[in-house]
């Protein structure tokens, strides 16, 4: 029994919203043909956006949508976690907190005065978390939004009962792949290629623009030094926070070496 | 004996994003009634300040996955309206193009995963699938052609990567856009059939006297600009519109909602659309209305599914047009010049009127955002229908009252991450 799931029978598997746009479930009801057969291969057992039919765990896989940033949200993370085999975050929300995780260290207070007249009715977290911050969390697919390919090479792996293995190397070998001219070093854009995860088929230096990160910090990904350079190349510090702090504003080590360009300040 | 009904829905399905209804009934009265949108805010309009315009278009996409190329449409063309820059040409086509795009892939989202089940008695597509096998494919077939059109132009089809302010980073070649003219054309057939045979559709006869609101444009269907006109007789400029609403928060809604000042509660979307453009759809798509036996303009919300596939049969006539005489534009982007200032916009989004504002400081950094969504403005008016509907349905058992109301609230395709944002 590989990976503490069932070997011999159909899979149950959850799709859960958290704080998300809900583009990763829409990435899965975009398989379209591929889900309807994953649907007969599978028993989807609790889908609220495709299904009127809401069945109670256990599961054998949650795929998990959106952060946490309620402190309802931490009490259903825990809950959906208790239910599931296998815990699997999908997407930026879910795996670094996501855009809304712009609101991180700052006055949260303020930030909701700037739309609600009322603010004590609407309860929200001061930061917006991924699910590893709060539970275990057993397999992670990046990106904003997931590529539908790493989500069925996931959910088919785990049909076979093996562990999904997804690229963890940067957008560049991607790129080189494609035959792009680098936007970074040839055309002197701030690319976030050389830190950023592998998965989109590098789809922004393909289409003539600079990678701007939805997929994440590859593992390792040495934010500092690309910061660095980009700043030789005259990149103002205040462009250098923004460029690491928009899609995946929530990851540490990103967070960590935007904090040292903010207020002008340079890498020391 | 009183008669008296409890309906609580905890948990919308198959609509975008999270909401509820609760509702009391005694005696066919309505004594409480809430749309609960529970969804948690993620404060776009403040962390948007300070950020510059150039990143509007990828992080206001970042609001909804079902339909990202309306907020950056909706962002860009107020961005371009603060600077000054008018985009002409095939740039404008390729915009309507890639919206095309996303209304096709977007409607048949609704009409087949979400609203179809409600009306063949089923829990979901997937169910459904297994009986009627060939049109849950035909329907897909079409969503997938929206969703090539969308990623052909933006790279992909959930928050494309091209579009800008000035234009896009990458235009297609005209060879790639006409290998689509053929699935285009077959596209068009099944919308038409499927045009049809929605309206024979059971629908519940649910007239109600409604204030339409859309944009509207003298020559084209409306997408990407025009005035704010309802069938009401409100006819304003888009940057006048933010003055004719009151928003309102209530506890039960993290969504603020709108009315029409000294009017009430307004209706967007769809059906707001075909109602106030008729004369401006494709004549094939008019010929689907017709057909359909949907007497158009309608004022019966549950009639939004088959304007929906209306709209599909239209937006795919204008793809195949834009197509056909498309010559790639001579360049890609026009240069963008920040300037102080303030810029608005509305585009139709697939759920109708995405209204934003943006004030800019002289190097284009966002100092104030502003986003009124088709959903956030919907609110009231779902509400009104249901205080309307519910009556006739007070006799009926608790659960069957829930399922039909939650049918209603569906049937304005609610995104309700878009609502709250």
């Amino acid at each position: 029994m590989a990976l503490g799931l069932a070997a011999s029978r159909r899979l149950r598997v959850s799709v859960h919203k958290f704080t998300s746009c809900d583009g990763c479930q829409l990435s899965l009801l975009d398989c379209e043909e591929e889900l309807l057969t994953l649907a007969e291969v599978t028993e989807i057992a609790y889908f609220a956006e495709a299904s009127s039919s809401l069945l109670p765990g256990p599961y054998d896989v949650a795929l998990v949508e959106g952060s946490i940033s309620t402190p309802e949200e931490v009490r259903r993370s825990q809950d959906v976690r208790a239910a599931a085999a296998l815990f699997v975050s999908v997407g930026a929300c879910a795996t670094v907190g996501g855009i809304q995780a712009l609101r991180n260290g700052r006055d949260i207070e303020a930030m909701k005065r700037i739309t609600y007249p009322r603010t004590a009715l609407v309860r929200t977290l001061p930061a917006s978390t991924p699910h590893s911050v709060h539970v275990k969390v057993d397999l992670e697919i990046p990106g904003c939004p997931p590529s539908k390919d790493q989500i069925l090479e996931v959910v088919t792996r785990l049909l076979l009962r093996q562990r999904p293995r997804l690229p963890s190397h940067s957008l560049c070998l991607e790129c080189k792949r494609r035959g792009n001219v680098c936007v970074l070093v040839s055309g002197g854009q701030p690319c976030l290629g050389p830190i950023t995860h592998a998965g989109c088929g590098a789809l922004c230096p393909s289409y003539g623009r600079a990678c701007y990160g939805c997929f994440g910090p590859m593992d390792d990904p040495q934010p500092g030094r690309l910061a660095g350079e980009l700043e030789k190349r005259g990149l103002p510090p205040e462009e250098i926070v923004r460029r690491l702090q928009e899609i995946t504003a929530g990851d540490e080590s990103l967070t960590e070496v935007a904090e040292r360009y903010k207020g002008g300040r340079q890498d020391p | 004996m009183r008669l008296d009904r409890q309906v609580n829905v905890d948990y919308l399905t198959r609509v975008e994003g999270e909401g509820g209804v609760e509702a009391r009934l005694s005696d066919g009265r309505v004594l409480r009634l809430r749309l609960r949108i529970f969804e948690p805010p993620r404060l776009f309009e403040a962390f948007l300040v300070g950020r510059s315009f150039e990143e509007l278009p990828d992080m206001t996409a970042r609001i909804c996955g079902i339909c990202p190329v309306a907020y950056q449409m909706s962002s860009i063309h107020a961005v371009e309206d603060a600077f000054g820059i008018r985009v002409e040409g095939p740039l404008r086509e390729l915009r309507r193009l890639i919206y095309c795009g996303e209304w096709i892939e977007s409607h048949l989202l609704h009409v087949y995963l979400l609203a179809l089940p409600d009306f063949m008695g089923y829990p979901d597509i997937f169910a459904m699938a297994a009986k009627h096998g060939e049109m849950v494919r035909k329907g897909l077939a079409m969503k997938r052609l929206g969703n090539r059109l969308v990623a052909l132009l933006g790279g992909r089809e959930i928050h494309p990567v091209s579009p800008q302010v000035g234009g896009f980073s990458r235009v297609p070649r005209e060879d790639e856009l006409k290998g689509l003219l053929d699935p285009l054309r077959r596209a068009k057939e099944d919308a038409m059939e499927a045009a049809t045979w929605l309206g024979k559709l059971d629908l519940p006869d649910l007239e109600r006297d409604i204030e339409f609101v859309a944009l509207s444009h003298p020559t084209e269907y409306p997408m990407n600009e025009g005035r704010v006109v309802s069938t009401k007789g409100l006819d304003v400029a888009v940057g006048d519109l933010e003055g004719r609403l009151e928003s309102r928060q209530v506890g039960h809604s993290t969504a603020l909602r709108y009315k029409l000042k000294d009017r009430g509660p307004y209706f967007v979307g769809p059906l707001a659309r075909v109602n106030l453009s008729l004369g401006r759809l494709s004549p094939d798509a008019r010929l689907a209305a017709m057909e359909s036996g949907v007497r158009f303009p309608s004022s019966n919300p549950f009639a939004s599914i088959v304007a929906r596939m209306v709209e599909v049969v239209h937006a795919l006539d204008e793809a195949l047009d834009i197509i056909a005489r498309y010559e790639g534009p001579p360049i890609s982007r026009l240069p963008v010049a920040p300037r102080a200032g303030m810029g608005c916009a509305a585009t139709e989004a697939p759920r109708g009127v995405l209204y934003h504002r943006y004030r800019f400081d002289e190097r284009g950094r966002v100092l104030e955002a502003r986003i009124i969504t088709p959903t956030a403005q919907n609110q009231e008016q779902i509400e009104s229908d249901l205080r309307a509907y519910l009556p006739e349905l007070a006799t009926l058992p608790e659960e069957e009252i829930a399922l039909r109301c939650a049918a209603l609230i569906r049937s304005y395709d609610p995104c309700i991450s878009c609502a709250t944002h």
